[in-house]
């Protein structure tokens, strides 16, 4: 019963892991434009879809397999910043001071191109993601277990929320970005260019969305297909929220609590229902801290 | 443009209205005539979603609440139809059957006003927990309201316990049934046929010129104002001495309640509901057609809810023949760039009008006064 | 605002001209008399359209391509061979394909949009909850539908009829009610005792699994648990972890092959010794392409004869792939080529390319498919027909049994 127990928190802590790494995607973007990038999901696939392509390549000219993820990894960073950059500089900076929906629906229209790209280029099948990551199961007692690319997804998810956390809060761009997020006018008169930290924003935000759609590929039964990306973006989205949208820990906090509720909830009360616990979770949690679990009170006039 | 669009508003002038009417009367047989029967279930389909357009209107374009899951009073409708128009309830309870063995069988003038109660009880339930949340808290949870409505209807469908039949869906729902008369038989005059489509053309056009209409006086009426008064500013709008709770649940409940008639409407034209068509990606598309349209603006909205569902089914009728013209041969998949193009024409629509296609022709005058107040980046 | 609109309008235009030159003229001539198929005549030689409903847009598009696919193939062959003919006039088949998304909102336009453009019958489509609400449009034109892959029983048993009477709804494969009990007779005759009975909650899988879980409670085996994922789930672990304590020695599945993949690999990380088994969604080579290794063992079932036992099926995989370039044989094109010909077979005994001759004619069909003999029950089910039980070793499926 114990060894149930603690199967489950694992389980849970790693799936929240990935969603920590996607939500700290959309919260960044929102923390500074206060939009909700609902093409995150969509970046994070293509991502995964580059670093299948450049693995399988790569690991069929025989090259070691820690080498093909360091150079998948790579590319994958590659391709989603320069599509990050391109997809801010063309459907969201024109639209700074729209009215606040108008950002959402392009947004949506950038996802469906995103998809539609994506069935061109690789086709419409699931297609199988190497194993770039060994998937032993080391006993940790009893039946407990952890795979070593659990571990990594975990470590992973801490390293960047920590990176990005002094990014923020030590460095001269993370002040610029701060800064940003407060006022873009005013910023522009500080000698601050609001442009380029919005751009380095989104790269940055779409780096991370890279390498978390590796280890979501990996860890999601080994296989990447175009409509992938949806699922774990909706959930990030709940994660954002759940933690106090635009806010760094929070979304890593509310990433573990959706994981956590989610793996609890089909483990001990019904399977059925796993998705209706996410949100129940999110309405019970917003209806006692409207700001979510670590979101300050803002007065936002949304 | 603004003054052509004007020239063409009904209240303008009394021909343009009779001119309108006359179009919308004929508008079945016109797009028989240029394309089949096709374009006549996708103008029925249409005026649907108008009516569902003009709902979610209510609650974010008059009152500025973002909602995601608009399309569960949609289901909620849709269902309840399903359940008093079939023989499903009798097939599976006892008592349903011991009450009515050949199954319920409601008309019409039972199934609107109590579709439009259910659902309207739905927006009620939906708001109050959640009156306090603002902006994108309150979108989610209205996004996951929408998603744990159509889990329940997938799930509900245990043999023990059969309310829904689960994914399977509820199949042969009658007909709306106007005086007796099904509206799945075709009438025939002077050896034209019209055929179920038409008839359900005509009854859809009166349930959303009813909607349109109601919007309008909503629009004019102290609730409405209200309403604006809310979207603007919540604060100023409470301290005008409007009571935000009750005003905000009312537009919940009053979207609630177009969405659960289109709901209806939709089940009893299909003849078979089933969860898959109450899906997430639907409320967006419905937010598209508002947002697109441009909010709180009803011919603007009424436009946008023709444009989004009238843009993909025009794309399935052209992207072939356009690319046979073109290239010759069937170069990129049809369906594939017909998605694609539907992605195009969002981004550039918002691009080139930020407050949709047809936005209140007010805030366009006073265009920097309100982007400045709405568009001030709110930190977090 | 203004001035940037005009820079829109040019595109328009464009995009409008080259929209409305095409269609009208092209559906003039069905329009005039939608309820008459567009057998146009030219000589001695008819055209004869059959019209092909799958999802091709959407997430499931693969599998829609592939139905269309063994459509066409069929269609190609029957045209090269250039012998059919009816009433003395030679035949050429065009398939028109339409893509309803897999969505139940566009099957009845879909439906109306083959029926306007003079299709005698269709194949499809591919989702149950698709082929259900369009079957009310084609049996209201008085057409014959035959399902490549619609499992829902409802589809036949609460299906239309034409307006002369006849059945509308036929499908050549095998329902939930017959392919479920196979499989779990099956793992039965393995010695099953602790069963987990897992689904995707849609009306393939969630029927399916309702069966297997049916037939083995019938047979005195343990169903230790009955869970639910949905059918874009690919992490299992948390339904897994539950099950593990409960040792099964067999898991069903009830689901596709995408999401049986990280299943089957789930179990193999967390250390459950329980043999997965599925049925036709899940038994295909994508399968055992996404999940390598871990798909070793699995069981599953196919309806029909294993195309390699076929004579024809082997021939039908190269030209599918010949056809196809780039494409491979996903689940039910096999089925979707079969359908076809069931229709042809109609006309042929019928001898009419008439939309209700073929509907009365479609009982009598018996024609030596590719998975096996296809002949209708009155309900439009395909009559018994066998049921191949296939075992993954080695990286290929493997016939394990064959029930008749």
């Amino acid at each position: 019963m114990l060894e149930t127990l603690v199967q489950t928190l694992i389980n849970g802590i790693v799936v929240g892991s990935i969603y920590a790494m996607v939500a700290l995607g959309y919260t960044m973007v929102y923390g500074i434009l206060g939009i909700i990038n609902f093409a995150h999901g969509e970046v994070m696939m293509i991502g995964a879809m580059v670093a299948m392509t450049v693995a399988t390549l790569l690991l069929k000219a025989g090259l070691p397999v820690l080498l093909v993820l360091i150079l998948a990894a790579i590319a994958a960073m590659v391709v989603c910043m320069i599509l990050s950059y391109t997809i801010e500089k063309v459907a969201y900076r024109p639209l700074r001071n729209a009215p606040k929906l108008a950002p959402l629906i392009t947004a949506i229209g950038v996802s469906f191109l995103l998809q539609s790209i994506a069935q061109l280029v690789w086709g419409l099948e699931h297609f199988p993601f190497p194993e770039l990551l060994p998937s032993k199961r080391i006993i940790l007692f009893g039946d407990v277990g952890i795979t070593m690319r659990e571990i990594v997804i975990v470590i992973v998810s801490l390293i960047m929320m920590t990176g990005l956390l002094t990014l923020v809060n030590k460095t001269k761009l993370g002040r610029a970005m701060r800064a940003t997020s407060e006022n873009v006018g005013v910023t522009g008169l500080m000698g601050v260019n609001p442009n380029k930290v919005i751009s380095a924003t989104f790269m940055i935000g779409a780096a991370l969305a890279a390498i978390a759609g590796i280890l979501y590929a990996m860890n999601a039964g080994g296989k990447v297909h175009f409509f992938m990306g949806f699922m774990p973006g909706m959930k990030a989205f709940i994660a954002a929220v759940l933690g106090g949208i635009g806010n760094i820990p929070g979304a890593v906090v509310g990433g573990l609590a959706l994981g956590l509720a989610e793996a609890l909830g089909a483990g001990y009360i019904s399977s059925e229902y796993q998705d209706v616990f996410a949100f129940v979770v999110l309405v019970v949690v917003l209806i006692f801290r409207p700001s979510g679990l670590l979101g300050q009170r803002t007065a936002d006039r949304a | 443009m603004n003054k052509l669009l004007k020239k063409m508003d009904p209240k303008e002038s009394m021909i343009g209205f009779l001119i309108a009417l006359a179009l919308l009367l004929a508008m079945p047989f016109i797009a028989k005539a240029v394309g089949g029967t096709t374009w006549v279930r996708i103008v029925d389909m249409t005026l649907l979603y108008i009516m569902l357009a003009m709902g979610l209107n209510i609650v974010v374009g008059f009152a500025g609440l973002l909602d995601l899951g608009y399309i569960a009073f949609y289901a909620v409708g849709a269902y309840m139809v399903a359940l008093l128009s079939s023989s499903h309830l009798s097939d599976n309870f006892e008592w349903a059957k011991n009450a009515f063995p050949t199954g319920l069988h409601v008309p019409l003038w039972v199934i609107v006003p109590l579709g439009a109660a259910l659902a309207a009880l739905a927006g009620i339930m939906l708001g109050t927990p959640i009156l306090k949340l603002r902006g994108d808290y309150l979108a989610l949870v209205t996004l996951g309201f929408g998603e744990i409505i159509r889990i329940f209807m997938n799930n509900l469908g245990k043999n023990d316990f059969n309310l829904t039949n689960g994914p399977r869906g509820i199949n042969r729902i009658d007909p709306v049934t106007v005086f007796g008369y099904p509206l799945d038989k075709t009438i025939e005059i002077g050896g034209y046929k019209l055929t179920k489509e038409f008839l359900y053309y005509y009854l859809f056009l009166i349930l959303a010129a009813a909607t349109v209409f109601v919007c309008y006086r909503l629009q004019k009426s102290r609730l409405g104002r209200a309403w604006m008064a809310l979207r603007e500013d919540d604060i100023a709008a409470k301290a005008m001495g409007i009571n935000v709770r009750n005003i905000k649940l009312l537009a919940f409940s009053l979207g609630a309640t177009f969405g659960g008639i289109a709901g209806g409407m939709f089940a009893s034209f299909q003849g078979f509901v089933s969860p898959e068509s109450f899906t997430y990606m639907e409320s967006i598309v419905i937010l598209a057609m508002v947002v697109l349209g441009g909010m709180g603006h009803i011919p603007g909205v009424v436009l946008g809810a023709v444009i989004m569902y009238f843009l993909p089914e025009f794309l399935r009728f052209t992207v072939e023949p356009m690319q046979k013209a073109m290239f010759g041969k069937v170069l990129l998949d049809t369906a594939i760039l017909r998605q694609m193009l539907l992605g195009l024409a969002m981004i550039l629509i918002m691009l080139y009008r930020p407050k949709g296609l047809w936005p209140t022709p007010t805030r366009e005058d006073k265009k920097d006064v309100v982007s400045t107040d709405k568009t001030a980046n709110t930190p977090a | 605002m203004q001035t940037k609109l005009f820079k829109l309008l040019p595109l328009m235009a464009a995009v409008t001209l080259a929209a409305c030159s095409k269609p009208e003229e092209k559906k003039a001539a069905p329009a005039a008399d939608a309820a008459k198929p567009a057998a146009a005549a030219a000589g001695d030689s008819i055209v004869v359209k059959i019209g092909s409903g799958a999802p091709k847009s959407g997430e499931i598009a693969h599998l829609g391509k592939d139905n269309e696919n063994g459509a066409q193939l069929a269609v190609n062959e029957i045209n090269a061979k250039g012998d059919l003919k009816i009433g003395g006039k030679k035949v050429t088949l065009e398939l028109v394909g339409e893509d309803d998304a897999g969505d139940p909102k566009q099957g009845p336009v879909v439906a109306q949009k083959l029926v306007d453009a003079g299709a005698v019958a269709v194949v499809g489509h591919l989702n149950s909850g698709v082929s259900i609400p369009a079957n009310k449009v084609y049996a209201d034109a008085g057409m014959v539908q035959v399902s490549p892959s619609s499992t829902n029983p409802d589809y036949t048993l609460k299906g239309n009829k034409t307006p002369k009477g006849s059945v509308s709804s036929y499908r050549v494969v095998a329902t939930d009610a017959k392919q479920g009990p196979s499989v779990a007779k099956f793992i039965m005759e393995k010695g099953a005792k602790n069963v987990v009975v897992l689904d995707d909650a849609t009306q393939y899988g969630k029927g399916l699994a309702d069966q297997v879980e049916k037939t083995l409670k019938d047979g005195k085996v343990n169903v230790v648990a009955r869970e639910a994922a949905t059918d874009k789930t690919t992490d299992f672990k948390a339904i897994l972890t539950k099950v593990k304590a409960m040792n099964p020695d067999y898991i069903f599945w009830g689901g596709m092959d995408a999401t049986a993949a990280p299943l089957v690999k789930q179990m193999k990380e967390l250390g459950l010794k329980a043999t997965l088994a599925s049925a036709d969604g899940a038994c295909t080579e994508k399968l055992i392409e996404l999940a390598g290794d871990a798909a070793e063992g699995v069981i599953c079932s196919v309806a029909g004869f294993p195309l390699e036992k076929m004579a024809k099926g082997k021939e039908f995989v190269a030209n599918y792939e010949k056809a196809f370039s780039g494409q491979k044989v996903q689940i039910y094109s096999p089925f979707a080529y079969d359908a076809v010909y069931a229709i042809v077979d109609a006309m042929k005994k019928a001898d009419s390319a008439d939309r209700e001759a073929i509907a009365a004619a479609m009982p009598k069909v018996s024609i030596d498919g590719l998975i096996g003999k296809i002949e209708f029950e009155p309900t439009g089910d395909i009559k018994g027909g066998a049921i191949t039980i296939y075992n993954i070793g080695a990286k290929k499926l493997n016939v394990a049994t064959i029930i008749q």
